[in-house]
């Protein structure tokens, strides 16, 4: 029986497996140096929160694994030899496989800065992290403020997390606005006043200079590069991104770039071994995403893809429509299509802010066909399936903002703005939009 | 604002150990006028309950209500033993006509609730002569530390919007040693008032006056309940307003359940007494309401004219058409979480708890046997009680119609609904009657799982399997099981709190009545995956 190896217990190595396991009979075999069994790395930051107990990070009880054939084996692999098919663990020990899969995910990013090493210091990724910040940061006796360095999603949690546990938190950014790399200001201003409304220190436009240390080797404070302002800190947060975990892979015969290189289909340039997920990298971008993406949904349908293929039904990477959702302490953020920081030469954009501050939507279109591009929203949810289908058709602006009734995904007697929206629409493009009433026919014709 | 909420704890712990200390109180005994008008009232055929009973509560001792208690039981049992003797000797005798005299004399009825019925009339002391003062050092006080205690979220959980931090590292939300404490006194709040009425006498003077100005009765132990009842769901539902303000849904269903309980459960009924009608709640639909077709109840509504045949009619209209009908339109929910008076329970007093649920496949097998035949058994038993209301044979097949309803109130009525279907919050969650026990619940689980419109619609591929929806249902619904892989959420057991939906930080949940057509969808590819599913599908 052909026996597939997978090395990495998360999003995309797991589903691999179960699809492996449904379409096929074949021995599999996940290896992880992290946890026993499958966690949702995105609730880590809910059990230090006390929202949720590491158990209920974990998607699935553990007799399934035996119960699916699907052999679990913890070990840290330090080495791929690809022409003998076969891995070796740190203790030497060795595993033969018939096809592996690469699905090693992410590391935090660090550069270099001095003493980014120091107890104290970590990301907020991995079991051990959540472990860390209950050691260093289980309240604010123990640890008197913390600093985060980096603005992104990940940053943002950790931050939240620790003023969960009344922890005083600077939060540096190098952007001259949160995430303003990838939201337009507008959304983005939304955001910094969000964090800074729960009494978070948000610092931008500024850099990390060096992190010190006290006699014992713990942190005790962190320098700014540009004011030189030390800020006395337990804690620092690095959040700088993530890259590819593939160190253990540099000296093979595999390709890789930032991270491992794979076709269309997966394929590493070694005939059997497959990369998915953080780690994989695209030789070419697919459509407008970046040819590594660090989202838990490409990791899942990579899973889902590679699977087939390793079952004989060879099937090509297709991504679709760009689509992706955070929450921002209390604001939650859904996109569909691409709104990108900057309009591109071709694109419009609408923008409709409730008075609230805290809701808005931000769509982007074609200011020559009015073909639809993409919507971000802060704090009204939407119908993916709507978004999904209307780019697909390359729906007109108009046609989404009649329909945005239908694509509203609020629960029941949410107070809808969709009135209000496509008022603002007609006043500033001079149009005669009607909004249409919610239609399950349309909703469901799909 | 800490300050505030630590004084409101205080406050209500002081009425908490005042309204449990008032059990200890008091002195209890009759003089002879009063207790020669209980005799006349009850109409006892015998002298020898009236000798025994005279000796135990005509007395100028001071005695507790414990003591009042087993002096009264004696007496019955005394009484009771007498004639029990005398049966047995002329049935050995075969004197069948000497034999069939003693029944007449033998008293029935739960001791404790004769003693119950005498201890009423026999109070003396602080809670009984000052009901209104007693009440405000109780109820008073920990309604007024309870709402002081609540308030002050509005500030210090932060601006509107999921607040769940520190749920998990709480000994009162986490079976911690606080979680404990509450289980042991509701539990042994509900086995008093299930099993020893007697021995919170005192605690049903407090509702005495409220009791005579609705329905112009004094209070039994049931006013006393259905109406601390509503003061646990109106405090707790501030709580609710509180913790879910940016929610509407969740607003508007607390307002919901919280009216369903206070006029139709509680008011209604007592008014109803008032102008001399039958007691009857009417949104209590059976099975829930299981003695509705018990021959007492049938006889009760039959002898009442034209308002108990009303009573009668729409009681069957209620369970056979109401209630199919409303949960193929909006699914159960519209009654569990909307309606129910146990549901509205768990939603106020029991939402802290919600997360204690357990979610694994066990306990889903567990609960498919368990509440299934609770309904299997309310249908036998209401077979047996129907059979014996028209054929007027107190028995089928050699089983008691009787006994098998004692079983059922005993086992089911007040074990399981009462003492472990709240008593156990703080241990199992918040719906454990409603999950594991309610034949209703059953019954419209059927129909929501099999022919109805309402499902919980997962969004496309936008979930993270993060587990908060899983974590926060109270009815143990795996609910990530589904939307991690994109199919929605059609199962028979959840009640549509609506809280998967709220506690969501993706946006991927929505409860919503639309077509049938579609509403169950299996998916083997995520929306996003731009996999040819025909091609797919063909190759296999």
């Amino acid at each position: 029986m052909e026996h597939i190896v997978i090395i990495g217990n998360g999003i995309s190595g797991v589903t691999a497996a179960r699809h492996i396991r449904k379409n096929s009979d074949k021995e599999i075999t996940i290896v992880s140096a992290e946890t026993d069994y499958f966690f949702s790395r995105t609730a880590l930051m809910y059990v230090y929160m006390g929202h949720m107990k590491f158990e209920h990070t974990q998607p699935y009880e553990s007799w399934f694994w035996k119960k699916n054939r699907i052999n679990l084996k913890k070990g840290t692999v330090s080495k791929v030899h690809s022409n003998a098919n076969k891995i070796e663990f740190s203790n030497g020990e060795e595993l033969s496989f018939d096809k592996l899969i690469i699905a090693t995910g992410s590391k935090p990013n660090k550069f270099g800065w001095p003493g980014q090493d120091l107890n104290g210091v970590m990301g907020m990724y991995h079991k051990q992290d959540l472990e860390n910040l209950e050691k260093y940061a289980p309240n604010n006796q123990v640890c008197k403020r913390a600093v985060i360095v980096g603005g992104g999603l990940i940053g943002i949690e950790l931050a939240e997390m620790l003023h969960s546990r009344n922890i005083p938190v600077t939060f540096l950014v190098r952007e001259n606005s949160f995430w303003g790399n990838v939201l337009p200001k507008e959304e983005s201003a939304i955001i910094n006043k969000e964090i800074l409304d729960a009494h978070i220190d948000l610092r931008l436009g500024v850099n990390l200079k060096e992190i010190k240390a006290d006699k014992n080797g713990n942190v005790s404070s962190i320098i700014i590069a540009e004011t030189n302002e030390e800020i006395a800190c337990n804690v620092v947060g690095l959040t700088a991104g993530v890259t590819p975990n593939i160190d253990f892979l540099k000296n093979t015969d595999l390709e890789i770039g930032r991270g491992v290189k794979v076709n269309r289909f997966l394929e590493t340039n070694i005939k059997n071994i497959y990369a998915i997920g953080d780690c994989a990298e695209q030789h070419e971008a697919i459509g407008q995403r970046r040819p590594i993406e660090a989202v838990w949904y490409t990791g899942r349908m990579m899973g889902e893809t590679v699977a087939q293929t390793i079952c004989g039904n060879k099937i090509e990477y297709k991504p679709g429509h760009w689509f992706n959702s955070a929450k921002f302490i209390d604001i939650e953020y859904q996109t569909y299509g691409w709104v990108w920081a900057e309009p591109k030469e071709n694109e419009a954009r609408f923008y409709w802010e409730h008075q609230s501050g805290k809701k808005c939507i931000h769509i982007n279109y074609d200011k020559n066909t009015s073909e639809f591009i993409g919507i971000n929203t802060f704090g009204i949810r939407m119908r993916h399936e709507f978004f999904d289908k209307a780019l697909t058709e390359k729906k007109s602006v108009q046609y989404i903002l009649e329909h945005l009734a239908d694509a509203n995904f609020d629960p029941e007697f949410y107070k809808l703005h969709e009135p209000e929206i496509v008022a603002k629409f007609n006043i500033e493009n001079n149009t005669n939009i009607q909004l249409k009433k919610k239609s399950w026919a349309r909703i469901f014709s799909a | 604002m800490k300050a505030i909420k630590q004084s409101g704890l205080i406050l209500f712990l002081i009425g908490l150990t005042i309204f449990t200390g008032t059990i200890f109180t008091g002195s209890f005994s009759l003089n002879s006028n009063e207790f020669d008008s209980f005799i006349k009232e009850k109409n006892y055929k015998n002298e020898l309950i009236k000798d025994e009973l005279q000796k135990a509560v005509v007395t100028s001792e001071n005695i507790n209500i414990f003591e009042f208690s087993s002096r009264v039981r004696n007496a019955y049992k005394v009484s009771n033993e007498h004639y029990e003797a005398l049966i047995t000797k002329y049935d050995s005798e075969k004197n069948w006509t000497k034999k069939g005299e003693q029944y007449q004399y033998k008293i029935y009825g739960k001791p404790h609730s004769l003693s119950f019925e005498l201890a009423k009339k026999a109070g003396a002391g602080f809670a009984a002569k000052n009901p209104i003062l007693m009440w405000l050092l109780t109820f008073g006080l920990g309604i007024i530390g309870a709402l002081l205690f609540i308030i002050p979220d509005v500030i210090l959980l932060g601006k509107p919007g999921i607040k769940n931090n520190g749920i998990f590292l709480n000994a009162a939300t986490n079976r911690g040693w606080i979680g404990w404490f509450a289980f042991v006194f509701l539990v042994s709040f509900y086995i008093l008032l299930y099993f020893y009425p007697d021995y919170i006498v005192n605690w049903v003077y407090l509702v005495d006056p409220i009791s005579e100005s609705i329905s112009g009765n004094l209070a039994s132990q049931w006013f006393l309940y259905g109406f601390l009842y509503c003061v646990v769901m109106t405090v707790m539902a501030v709580r609710m307003y509180i913790k879910y303000r940016h929610n509407k849904y969740q607003i508007l269903r607390t307002t919901s359940v919280l009216f369903f309980q206070i006029v139709f459960a509680f008011l209604i009924p007592e008014i109803l007494v008032r102008f001399e009608k039958p007691w009857y709640d009417f949104k209590n639909a059976f099975p829930l309401d299981y003695d509705f077709f018990f021959k007492w109840n049938l006889d009760e509504l039959l002898s009442s004219g034209g308002f108990g045949l009303f009573i009668l009619v729409w009681g069957v209209v209620l369970t056979i058409v109401v209630v199919p009908v409303m949960v193929y339109f909006f699914g159960k929910r519209w009654y569990c979480s909307w309606v129910c008076g146990c549901g509205g329970l768990a939603e106020t007093l029991g939402d802290p708890y919600r997360q204690l649920s357990s979610k694994t496949l066990l306990s889903w097998r567990a609960e498919r046997i368990i509440i299934h035949s609770v309904l299997v058994f309310v249908l036998v038993m209401t077979g047996f009680a129907l059979y014996t209301f028209f054929s007027g044979a107190d028995q089928v097949i050699g089983i008691k119609t009787q006994t098998i309803q004692d079983i059922y109130g005993f086992l089911i009525g007040s074990i399981f609904a009462g003492v472990i279907g709240t008593g156990f919050y703080p241990i199992f969650g918040n719906r454990v009657w409603c999950r594991f026990g309610c034949p209703l619940a059953a019954y419209l689980g059927f129909v929501q799982r099999f022919k109805s419109r309402f499902r919980i619609t997962t969004n496309g591929g936008q979930c993270i399997s993060c587990g908060n929806c899983s974590t926060y249902c109270e009815q143990g619904i795996d609910v990530r099981a589904y939307a991690q892989k994109g199919e929605n959420i059609v199962r028979s057991s959840c009640v549509g709190c609506g809280v998967c939906s709220a506690v969501c930080p993706r946006g991927v949940l929505k409860l919503e009545n639309g077509p049938e057509k579609g509403r169950i969808n299996p998916t083997e590819i995520l929306l996003g995956n731009d996999i040819d599913l025909m091609e797919l599908v063909n190759n296999k």
